[in-house]
């Protein structure tokens, strides 16, 4: 029988249990006395939420290839057993061995968005962790940050060891072998972390020194020792076919938020939106083998027993043999009682015929992005998605019976007016009233139309990165503007209008380009109760502003300002292939409103291709 | 074809809810290759009800499924396939097909046998042997024991001793109490750690549920002791269907 870290009291009086034992099926079981090396991956939410994630069951799957490493996994423990885990001073465990994630010699952490950076503390805090890096004693684990997120890991630097600024697949292998070297050696922590340093992709914070200018920017970030490169460069894994892919995906007892087979058929995106950080940072495009992804789709259906499977990708529609894929997909496993879900999809006629196949028409909704109001903005973010596009396409949809619309949209977007944000209702209304040129005999019941915004957040390595946020008020005002426009239009009563909370927005803008000044912050607010700061019920925006406050920092200074065109950024120690050069320019033309062709149609030398693969490299 | 299937659910499995041992199910019997019958429509599921739902916390030896099945093979082999896909705390202790016309396991369910156990490091009086005779006897000796049930709406007494059919404090007087057959060395996968106190047959099903947290509450209100839910380890024994005023094992009951 498994040994379980937690007492049948605490599991018998914590919300789903099921979040703590571990024992999931195809979960690698090890005995840690035979490895070398153990290493626990950490998603810095719940439970539900960490186990519905692609790049950690990679790695998981990577590392547990090796006989000489256990991987295993901790997530933030939830708030009710979070209470326990202090009151009775239980240090945290992982998963797998069910022992305390102290005795590790890693624990990685996946940053995939901002708003958990307090859950990173608490996850540090209740395994007995020193919080501050350079603090840490022999001994220790070593903690690394990846993910999209350590793109700008400097309002977070001081919490850890090291950061991987790449792909998973191509450096850890060596970091693990560099460290079993280090181990053997007898050396201390320091040693470590030069050796690692000088790895290509690895950032170690604590080997770099901001230096900042009397207005709060910065005026220099420069390496204190010699294994420190002054440029850290993004590592890329060039051929996706030939690469880790888990043939035996965890499953967990409990529903989580991805409930299912998740085939990744392609990395980065050729549209180039403005706004995008994700079509950035993971350029070039390179996509996978169709035998590849036919042969891992079939294995992992049988591993897991999962009842759906999912494409995912940032835009699937530019996978050129997406129509082969899916239809290989229906014939071979639509009879077996499995669904097919396919989002990020251009409406088209083969979308629809693929939809029709898979879904119940007078279920599903039809989801269109078009992230802004007018063809003007659209054309300032670089969205390619025109609005005869969307029409034709709903009109198509609802001749085949479909008659549920979703539509995305930002406020705040760089250039934006009062009249973009009519047009969102007005584009909103269009739909419905394409809808209503179906004789009514014809018609499947009323069309419904959600439309929901959400508050634009410029990113690091995006164009817009030099660009000013809204303020709370702004977002609110804009709100309550759209509102009262879609009120006005003709088929107010067919559309739905949804928007986001502009409090939390507003950190995450801070957080995303914020410096290392912000790390005492962050830490003001831990100490004070602040986690989960993602979930509303929990976000608490007055410790916030004390901490701010009793820091001498100004949110303001990191969102309201647009930055000078020379403006030193905390990130630009960070080489992702594209350039500033590049991003700037891109910045220029949003300004300008000219529209930049996808990299297929005509590269635009963004700097990408020095890595030599994907796109960059296909024949034209 | 329609199949039974009996399985035992222990250790870390006591912490999954009904529900996701219902998911967990329908994901092995893919895994394991087994041609389940579906629903129809856009989202089909596979044709499978429990007997009766295991509270969050107890243990059992047995739990049954009722399966609908497109094609299957001799009992053992399926046994033996569906075992290799399950975890070590999650067992099939038997499979049998039952007829097509059988009356779902859920609706014929009368009865459940439980064992109830002190948990390993707790300890109270009941750990001794002629206290818990002498008390269990005394027990049902009474005309009526009453307990305030709490619906939505309103509260009231119900008297649930004609629902304990009968109650023994050793292996030997509770192999008396029932209609099948145990081994000599018959032992349950409850966890070894925990001290045995009692074994119960209690009512079952949609009608009339008794749960064995309840009759251990009230036997601790008898005997003047102090009820801790979390001091004991519930574990469910066998299910039975009733036939002719008796009652018979589920495992056996409708089979082919």
């Amino acid at each position: 029988m498994r040994k379980l870290a937690l007492s049948d009291e605490i599991l018998l009086s914590v919300d789903k249990p099921a979040r703590y034992i571990g024992g999931e099926t195809n979960m690698a079981i090890k005995d840690p006395a035979d490895v070398d090396i153990r290493f626990c991956m950490c998603f810095p939410d719940v439970y539900e939420i960490g186990m519905s994630h692609l790049g950690i069951q990679i790695i998981y799957d990577m590392l547990n290839l090796r006989d000489d490493i256990y991987c295993e996994r901790v997530y933030s423990p939830w708030t009710d057993l979070d209470r326990i885990l202090r009151r009775e001073n239980i240090p945290l465990f992982a998963l797998e061995s069910q022992q305390p994630v102290k005795d590790f010699d890693f624990l990685g952490i996946t940053l995939q968005y901002e708003m958990c950076y307090t859950n990173i503390l608490q996850v540090l805090d209740l395994s007995g962790i020193t919080l501050i890096a350079a603090d840490r004693k022999e001994g220790e684990p070593f903690v690394i940050g990846g993910g999209p997120c350590a793109y700008n890991p400097e309002p977070i630097a001081d919490f850890f060891d090291m950061f991987y600024i790449g792909e998973g697949e191509t450096v850890y292998y060596e970091l693990m072998d560099k460290y079993k070297e280090w181990k053997a050696s007898g050396q201390d922590r320091a040693s470590f972390l030069k050796m690692a340093a000088k790895l290509p992709g690895i950032y170690v914070p604590q080997f770099y020194q901001p230096v900042y200018n009397n207005d709060g920017t910065l005026a220099d970030f420069k390496p204190l020792v010699p294994e420190a490169p002054a440029k850290v460069i993004k590592q890329v894994e060039c051929d996706l076919s030939e690469t880790y892919y888990p043939r035996k995906p965890l499953v967990p007892y409990i529903k989580v938020t991805q409930d299912r087979v998740v085939l990744e058929i392609q990395r980065g995106c050729i549209r180039g939106c403005r706004f995008c950080q994700a079509g950035m940072l993971y350029r070039p495009i390179r996509p996978r083998g169709l035998s590849f992804l036919k042969k891992r789709a079939k294995e992992m259906l049988e591993s897991t027993g999962h009842e759906e499977i999912t494409l995912s990708s940032l835009s699937s529609s530019d996978y050129k043999e997406l129509k082969e894929l899916v239809y290989w997909l229906i014939d071979e496993f639509k009879d077996k009682g499995i669904n097919i879900s396919l989002p990020s999809l251009r409406i088209d006629e083969f979308a629809l015929d693929v939809m029709s196949k898979v879904q119940d028409v007078r279920k599903s909704s039809l989801t269109f992005a078009p992230e802004a109001g007018t063809q003007r903005l659209r054309n300032v973010i670089n969205k390619g998605l025109t609005e005869d596009d969307i029409l034709n396409g709903a009109m198509e949809a609802f001749n085949g019976g479909w008659n549920r619309v979703k539509l995305y949209f930002m406020l705040g977007l760089p250039g934006e007016t009062y009249n973009d944000i009519e047009g969102i209702a007005i584009l909103s209304d269009k739909i419905a009233r394409q809808y209503y040129t179906i004789p009514k005999e014809e018609r499947n019941g009323r069309v419904n139309i959600v439309t929901s915004t959400s508050i634009f957040v410029p990113k690091p390595f995006t164009p817009f990165q030099w660009a000013a946020m809204d303020t709370k008020e702004q977002a609110r005002q804009k709100r309550d503007f759209l509102l009262s426009k879609v009120r006005e239009q003709l088929n107010a009563r067919s559309i739905k209008y949804n928007c986001h909370d502009a409090d939390v927005s507003e950190l995450e803008g801070v957080f995303a380009r914020g410096d290392r000044r912000l790390g005492n912050v962050i830490r003001q607010a831990y100490e004070n109760g602040c986690i989960y700061d993602a979930w509303t019920e929990y976000f608490r925006p007055d410790v916030w502003n004390m901490a701010f406050k009793d820091n001498n920092l100004d949110m303001e200074f990191y969102l309201r300002r647009e930055r000078a065109e020379d403006e030193l950024f905390p990130w630009d120690f960070i080489d992702i292939g594209v350039t500033k050069e590049f991003l700037l320019e891109e910045y220029h033309n949003s300004k300008a409103e000219i529209v930049t062709p996808n990299c297929r149609s005509q590269c635009q030398g963004c700097g990408a291709a020095k890595f030599q693969c994907g796109v960059c490299i296909e024949k034209r | 074809m329609k199949a039974r299937i009996k399985f035992s659910k222990t250790g870390s499995m006591r912490f999954i809810g009904h529900l996701d041992v219902m998911r967990y199910f329908q994901k092995a019997m893919r895994r394991a290759g087994v041609k389940a019958s579906y629903s129809q429509g856009f989202s089909p599921h596979q044709l499978m009800s429990f007997t009766s739902p295991l509270g969050i916390g107890l243990s059992s030896d047995a739990e049954y499924l009722d399966i609908t099945l497109e094609e299957g093979d001799a009992p053992q082999a399926m046994a033996d396939r569906i075992n290799a896909v399950l975890n070590d705390e999650i067992r099939v202790k038997g499979f049998t097909y039952i007829k097509d016309n059988a009356k779902p396991s859920m609706a014929a369910l009368a009865a459940c046998d439980y064992l109830i156990a002190l948990k390993s490091g707790k300890n109270n009086k009941f750990a001794d042997k002629e206290f818990t005779r002498k008390q269990i006897a005394g027990f049902l000796l009474q005309d009526k024991i009453e307990v305030l049930k709490k619906t939505k709406k309103l509260e009231k007494l119900i008297d649930i001793r004609p629902n304990i059919y009968y109650m023994a404090d050793s292996l030997n007087d509770y192999r008396k109490c029932i209609s099948k057959e145990l081994a000599e060395d018959e032992s349950f996968c409850i966890d070894k750690e925990c001290t045995g106190i009692l074994y119960c047959g209690l009512a079952a099903g949609s009608v009339l549920n008794i749960k064995p947290g309840l009759v251990m509450e009230e036997l601790c209100k008898y005997s003047g002791i102090e009820y801790n839910e979390f001091d004991y380890q519930m574990h469910r024994l066998e299910m039975y269907a009733e036939a002719d005023g008796k009652l018979i094992p589920m495992s056996v009951y409708d089979v082919v």
